[in-house]
């Protein structure tokens, strides 16, 4: 029978999956997509707490968590589209001005 | 019935969600992302939550990852540039990335022993749950009417920060 740990192993499995994605990947965009699995992971134990306590305050968390993460991919996204016109490039690696 | 429906569901957004971070193509990624972000919206009807279920397809797949793909077709930039060689697949790099994915590796590992480590909460969930809009929206507009209205606040800062990033430089 499914119960609160599936879900819960399955969302542990999804953020690390997006903590190696972070870790691996040298492309802004590709970053951007991994942080992404890592707040849907986050929303899966919300929504699981909240039908085990059989409330609803988690689904109310979720739609809190997918407000901010729209705004942290425009956001995101306009960073990257401003950081491609000055570098023609979308490798972290290549963004040094700030290195001291 | 519902456990086969949870195990294909979770093995899809599993599967979607590593190929997502080993694909070369970023297009290829987002629309991957697109497929990992259907199966949770199943698990959350599994879950009994059909608001959280729609809005994930309409904001998530249909909203957010558009904006990725505009801005992935704007970029125009399909390969990655490393100093490695482009043949390699990127999860086969060496030096630091690796030495990253072992910790994230590790960090699952751990996550799931905590989580199995005095047996866990195996059983199926007690009934009672919240499935209703209504009963969700009276609750966003009365206890959390609050944090709803600085939402907005925030949404704005973050539009008015977009397009001040994004607007060309005025020469």
């Amino acid at each position: 029978m499914v119960g609160l740990n599936h879900y819960l192993v399955l969302s542990g499995v999804l953020f690390s999956i997006g903590t190696a994605g972070v870790f691996v990947r040298r492309n802004l965009i590709t970053i951007l997509l991994s942080i992404e699995i890592m707040l849907n992971a986050v929303n899966l134990t919300f929504v699981a707490f909240g039908r085990a306590l059989g409330s609803a305050d988690g689904q109310i968390m979720v739609f809190f968590v997918m407000t901010v993460a729209a705004a942290e991919a425009a956001v995101g996204l306009a960073i990257v589209i401003s950081l491609f016109r000055h570098k023609e490039s979308l490798n972290p690696d290549s963004f040094t001005g700030l290195r001291w | 019935m519902n456990a086969l429906l949870f195990y294909g569901f979770g093995a899809t957004a599993v599967l979607a969600s590593l190929l997502v971070i080993a694909q070369k193509n970023p297009i290829y990624s987002v629309l991957l992302l697109i497929a990992s972000f259907g199966a949770l919206s199943g698990l959350y009807v599994l879950l009994e939550a059909p608001f959280v279920a729609v809005i994930q397809i309409i904001v998530y797949a249909g909203a957010i990852m558009v904006l990725f793909l505009f801005v992935v077709m704007l970029l125009n930039a399909p390969h990655e540039d490393t100093e490695y060689d482009e043949r390699v697949h990127p999860l086969l790099r060496p030096g630091p990335m690796r030495f990253g994915a072992a910790l994230a590796i590790a960090f699952g590992i751990e996550l799931v022993w905590a989580l199995n480590r005095n047996g866990g909460e195996a059983g199926p969930f007690a009934g009672g749950a919240v499935s209703s809009v209504a009963a969700i929206g009276r609750s966003l507009f009365g206890p959390y009417a609050f944090p709803f209205e600085v939402t907005s606040v925030l949404i704005l800062v973050a539009m008015i920060g977009a397009v001040v990033l994004a607007r060309k430089e005025e020469p």
